[in-house]
């Protein structure tokens, strides 16, 4: 299926392009937006986010896959990022993955079947003063215990 | 000691424009434009002021270096993609006094005569991002950016680009290959920065915490800023303490401070009584000290260096007596080749390689040669790649 931007966030593209001498640097602002719509970056979105900066789609996938945070496929609707990395490790974050994975019932890296939680591990966070910590979808935790969690993903609709 | 950089961290509403104009925001701005750019970076460069990104190179320096006869436009990239392990000052700065950042900027780019900066910020720091994208929109309607500032003749746009997901974007030229919408892999150097940067002009890159120290400087003085640290390491600096002590979090200290004072009086001590085992003192690409080492080290460029390790971002990573030694290389080792960008063979293979026979380690099924065979892996990797994330995975197992 063909992807295209609504017609605020076409508004919002044109603008962000004015920022910028050199319009490939307008890809990540517009990976950014595409993914707020669609959920993920599909090659539908490669294509059309190629199409609007004069690039071949190959072009925007190499860029796509660079980095962590764009999402090859679709993910939960709550997505729980728990910092890995040696402060936090050292602070017990092997203990909050595990936690994790009893209480959503999904295994590290995985997808739940109706498609509510995704659970992956992620490299340094900067917040290593409030270790152990995670981040659910856009939002930092931090300084957690089991029992924050629980009520974390008890809070959640 | 008075605070520079942490001064209004504990203010109400400490990141809103009214808040910062009460206690004297903006105030250098007049100054500034009553100035001539080169008399600015003379003041930079009189106070001593070295990046505290990691390098430490100073800063008033490099600003000379941006030639002013080249007819490109100028461009300052201001480094907030914090992701070296143990660093978190950035965020606190972008979160809780992000106008101190914005009118450095100002100051930064009258200096250099640009009239363009671009903020390059992590893409998992969402709030933060939010919290830098209201304050340069209040910096703009209140007319401290944009064009004419305060009536001077002076333009300055100034651009919040959010990043990715990508440790290597914090390396200065990676940093400028991912803003111009490509994968973030380091350029060769030279040609450097400031003669060819970003989108091929002359460019300045510094840390958040580098800009945000300049309001400060211009405001008081060289001499005042001196007053503080050491004659080589002038001026105060954010100390991110993590691990296994009392009262973990942002210090802001004077340059020379003991880590031992950090660590046993800021700090509260060591945690529930155990006895220091380690500390990594710059964040994770920097040697690690011995607990005996830590606590004769002081917390400037050279004390540091004397001690073979370097002061790095100032991400403090404390380690008690329980800490497996084995364990917390391999994490390290994982962070690496996860973050290697792959365009270097010896770093792209060295960290992966050195991960799997770490890992093999770590679960009791060493074998012999492992040991050699990470020396060897060490000398592949040192001072053989376009950047140094390899160097800083290499240099724990040559004991460095």
């Amino acid at each position: 299926m063909a992807f295209e931007f609504t017609a605020e966030n076409k508004r919002k593209f044109d603008e962000i392009l004015t920022r910028y001498p050199v319009q490939r640097a307008a890809m990540l602002p517009a990976l950014w937006l595409a993914q707020q719509q669609h959920g993920w970056i599909s090659h539908e979105v490669m294509e059309y986010v190629g199409s609007l900066l004069g690039l071949s789609p190959a072009k925007v996938y190499e860029t796509v896959t660079f980095y962590t945070m764009f999402h090859l496929k679709p993910i939960g609707r709550h997505h729980f990022q728990v910092c890995r990395t040696l402060p936090c490790q050292l602070m017990g974050a092997e203990g909050i993955t595990s936690h994790l994975e009893k209480k959503l019932g999904v295994k590290l890296g995985e997808t739940s079947g109706d498609g509510r939680y995704t659970l992956s591990e992620v490299e340094c966070l900067g917040s290593c003063g409030t270790a152990p910590m995670l981040q659910l979808n856009d939002d930092y935790h931090e300084n957690l215990t089991p029992e924050k969690l629980d009520a974390l993903i008890a809070s959640l609709k | 000691m008075e605070k520079i950089l942490t001064k209004n961290f504990g203010l109400k509403d400490s990141h809103l424009l009214s808040v910062y104009e009460s206690t004297g925001g903006y105030g250098t701005l007049k100054k500034l434009f009553a100035m001539q750019a080169k008399d600015v970076i003379e003041e930079v460069k009189k106070s001593g002021l070295r990046g505290r990104g990691g390098a430490g190179f100073p800063t008033g320096m490099k600003w000379s270096f941006v030639p002013q006869d080249n007819p490109k436009p100028k461009y300052l990239c201001v480094n907030a993609d914090e992701s070296e392990p143990g660093t978190f000052k950035d965020r606190y700065i972008l979160e809780l006094d992000p106008h101190r950042l914005i009118e450095g900027i100002v100051i930064c780019c009258y200096a250099i005569r640009s009239h363009a900066a671009y903020i390059y910020i992590r893409g998992e720091f969402v709030f933060p991002y939010h919290r830098l994208e209201a304050a340069v929109k209040e910096a703009y309607a209140k007319g401290y950016l944009g064009k004419n500032i305060l009536g001077s003749g002076y333009d300055l746009e100034v651009v919040v680009h959010r990043g990715a997901g990508a440790y290597i974007c914090g390396e200065e030229t990676a940093l400028m290959e991912s803003l111009e919408g490509k994968r973030g892999m380091p350029r060769l150097k030279p040609p450097f920065p400031a003669v060819v940067g970003l989108f091929g002009c002359p460019t300045v890159i510094n840390n958040v915490e580098t800009i945000s120290a300049l309001p400060y400087i211009l405001e008081n003085g060289p001499d005042a800023y001196r007053k503080y640290g050491t004659e080589k390491s002038p001026g105060t600096k954010l100390f991110c303490v993590s691990g296994h002590v009392q009262r973990p979090g942002n210090y802001e200290v004077p340059l020379g401070y003991p880590l031992k004072k950090l660590i046993y009086e800021d700090c509260g001590g060591m945690r529930d009584g155990k006895a220091l085992k380690a500390v990594i003192p710059g964040g994770s690409s920097v040697p690690i000290l011995t607990a005996a080492e830590a606590e004769e080290v002081t917390l400037d460029y050279e004390g540091l260096a004397a001690k073979g390790s370097m002061l790095g971002s100032g991400g403090v990573i404390v380690m008690d007596e329980t800490v497996d030694m084995v364990k917390s290389l391999t994490n390290l080792a994982h962070f690496y080749s996860h973050e290697s960008c792959g365009q270097c063979s010896p770093c792209r293979e060295g960290t992966g390689w050195s991960h799997k026979i770490l890992k093999r380690i770590l679960a009791g099924e060493g074998r012999p040669g492992d040991i050699e065979q990470l020396e060897k892996n060490a000398d592949h990797m040192m001072g053989k790649t376009i950047c140094v994330l390899a160097d800083a995975l290499a240099m724990p197992y040559i004991g460095k």
